[in-house]
């Protein structure tokens, strides 16, 4: 019994080998702990709300965030900001009207009629389609954040690697590519996305420190969160329902050995 | 069934009933008083703990269709926008039903080891072990294509190259394979069209794999089980009802396996799976390494062994095929690999060769471990693994000398104490 979990747990491990190995010569990722990590990890509302803010002022100029909806934050296991304040985020953004009493998509000197946001909208990009946001960005298409923890081998330690991974000094028989920049820790070393963050770059409302690193951390974090918004919750249950099953085995045992006690 | 029915009415309801449709007495019969061996050890828990996962699957996977979009425009958003964000518990129920998966996956091979290492297939439980091999083949079926309902860039690229196999038959008729892959699509690519009719089969195939439980289980009461000593049962004192001895017994292992799911599902839901399948399908991107789900590993390291693609989907097939032949391959009369020393060694380095290939079809076909490419690796393991089946069984039953057998379940060892 207990060999069949070991063997179970060690077929898992060796099978969730591949994604790792696929990387090849990147760069090993840097240690980093995040307070969402392991059975009881929550995320920190503060790294939230810095996140937030450093999307807000950086990511958001390239990279879309589009299957986030502006009431999830406030929402319980979210950054925690108070309904009023997420109205007014979602306010300060302009979204493509509805067609107005007269049928018009369009003002009088033919721009896009806009509204501002509400709780129920998501996240407007920063681009009317692909193609705009490639013409913009050398040919390449930033990926949108909104899963991109998600969808990295490597997870939150990828992304962070790879935000803080720049200015590093290219191997001397390695050249990178016109217009891409050095990267270790991403797959083909030549990156589309020039560094992103610098010391200093956001100045957080409450005046907190704001190296690379901080901001890395917290945008990091906001991130995990969009990727995973309801991990908080997942730990909470997950953690009421391995009691539960440990118990009621427990009581299945005593009840399997009491009813077999005079057949053995 | 073996025994006569000993079910008796209780009142005059029952009476009227069991005269008109017996269902009752069948359920009396097969649950409750059914003979069962009474040394059943632990590895015999999982035929009820796969009960267990078909049922999980089948009510997770109802309430997952009620939000679930399959149209290729759509399929992506109502997974990673609705049900994993607005739908309350959406994330349990998904994340419930793609882990559900793999622990059915796992039980069920723990299921079929089991089956190989007592001889469970040896008559007179042919049938009931073809019936198992067809559930096995259903169940890939099955979670193959619920893998690509989510439509990320494994879902949809894992679909490419399954259902391109059989263009490889253009080697044997020409445009024969090509025909029926774009048969299958329902399209000139894979696309929205298969993505629906994928749906549709997701949602038929658990059903018919619920049938053929039923005949599995209809055709396990008829001789009744096999047991770790490989011995018939000679009398009462051999077996136990099934209730409450074996439903007790299975109750606490399904408690324990309840136990390693949980931890998947709330503590590392994404633990076997592939990142890539959280980017949306995109036909103009292929993935550096398209992997399949852990549980068909093995299966596709023999695929990519051999440079002949048509011969490769061939030794694929018989892979699976040949499992349906055992009960005929092997020659010995001794079901129990406890009485069979080299059986049981063989056995033994089959199950590492389904986990060394298992592995290497985790790797990229390129890669080498040891200064081995992982090629010859997988090489091997498929040699061994068709020889384990189509030599060693007929062979080792002819010359292996087993151990002698005790008289008797209830007395395992001659003349020693039960």
């Amino acid at each position: 019994m207990r060999f069949a979990l070991l063997a179970g747990l060690a077929l898992g491990l060796s099978l969730s080998v591949p994604a790792a190995a696929a990387t090849g010569d990147q760069a090993p990722l840097k240690e980093v702990h995040w307070s969402f990590e392991g059975p009881f990890g929550t995320y920190n509302r503060t790294d939230l709300q810095h996140g937030f803010q450093v999307y807000k002022e950086v990511c958001a100029a390239c990279h879309s965030l589009n299957r986030v909806a502006f009431h999830t934050l406030s929402q319980a296991g979210g950054p925690g900001f108070t309904a009023a304040q997420m109205k007014a985020i979602a306010a300060g953004y302009k979204i493509p009207a509805e067609p107005n009493d007269k049928g018009e998509t369009v003002d009088d000197k033919g721009n896009p009629l806009t509204r501002p946001g509400s709780p129920a909208d998501y996240f407007p990009g920063p681009f009317a389609n692909e193609q705009a946001a490639r013409a913009a960005n050398g040919g390449s298409l930033p990926p949108d954040l909104s899963l991109i923890v998600k969808q990295r081998a490597g997870g939150a330690r990828y992304v962070y690697s790879l935000i803080t991974g720049f200015g590093e000094k290219p191997p001397a028989d390695f050249k990178v590519a016109d217009g891409k920049y050095f990267n270790p820790y991403f797959l083909t070393w030549n990156i589309s996305m020039p560094q992103p963050l610098v010391d200093g770059q956001v100045t957080f409302v409450d005046g907190a420190p704001n190296k690379i690193a901080d901001e890395a951390y917290a945008v990091v974090t906001f991130l995990a969160w969009t990727s995973e918004p309801h991990l908080e919750e997942r730990h909470q249950i997950g953690l009421g329902v391995m009691i539960f099953l440990i118990v009621l085995s427990g009581l299945l045992y005593l009840t399997y050995r009491r009813v077999w006690k005079d057949a053995h | 069934m073996s025994g006569q029915s000993t079910y008796v009415p209780q009142n005059g309801f029952m009476r009227w009933l069991d005269s008109r449709l017996p269902l009752v007495r069948f359920a009396h019969d097969t649950m409750i008083t059914f003979p069962t061996p009474r040394n059943l050890n632990f590895w015999y828990a999982f035929g009820a703990i796969l009960t267990f996962f078909l049922g999980l699957q089948i009510v997770t996977g109802i309430v997952l269709a009620m939000h679930y979009v399959p149209n290729a425009n759509m399929a992506f958003d109502s997974v990673e926008n609705n049900i994993m964000r607005d739908v309350n518990y959406g994330w349990l129920l998904r994340y419930m039903h793609a882990n559900g998966a793999s622990m059915f996956f796992l039980a069920v091979y723990v299921h079929m080891f089991r089956g190989l290492y007592y001889g469970s297939y040896k008559a007179p439980r042919e049938i009931l072990w073809i019936l198992g091999v067809i559930i096995y083949v259903l169940m890939i079926a099955t979670a193959f294509m619920g893998y690509v309902l989510p439509w990320g860039q494994m879902s949809f690229w894992a679909a490419t190259v399954i259902t391109n196999l059989f263009s490889s038959l253009d080697q044997i008729v020409p445009h024969l394979g090509s025909t029926i892959a774009t048969w299958l699509w329902g399209d000139f690519a894979v696309g929205d069209a298969t993505l629906n009719r994928f749906f549709s089969l997701h949602y038929l195939l658990p059903f018919v794999i619920a049938a053929v439980v039923g005949l599995h289980i209809w055709a396990l009461h008829v001789p009744g089980n096999n047991n770790p000593l490989g011995i018939d049962v000679k009398g009462p004192q051999d077996s136990l009802p099934f209730h409450p001895y074996y439903t007790a017994k299975d109750a606490f292992y399904v408690g324990l396996f309840a136990i390693v799911f949980a931890g998947l599902v709330f503590f590392a839901p994404d633990l076997v799976g592939n990142p890539d399948n959280y980017i949306p399908a995109n036909p103009l991107v292929t993935p550096a390494d398209i992997v399949p789900e852990w549980y068909l590993l093995p299966f596709y390291a023999m695929l990519r062994s051999i440079p002949q693609k048509l011969i490769g989907v061939i030794v694929l097939a018989g892979a699976m095929f040949t499992l349906a032949f055992i009960p005929w391959l092997d020659t010995s009369r001794v079901r129990s690999c406890r009485f069979r020393p080299l059986m049981k060694q063989f056995f033994w380095l089959f199950v590492i060769d389904c986990i060394v290939l298992g592995y290497c079809g985790a790797q990229s076909v390129d890669a080498v471990r040891f200064g081995i490419p992982l090629v010859m690796v997988a090489r091997v393991g498929t040699a061994y693994y068709y020889a384990f089946f189509w030599v060693l069984m007929p062979v080792l039953g002819l010359l292996e000398t087993p151990k002698p057998l005790p008289d008797s379940i209830s007395k395992p060892v001659l003349g020693a104490a039960k």
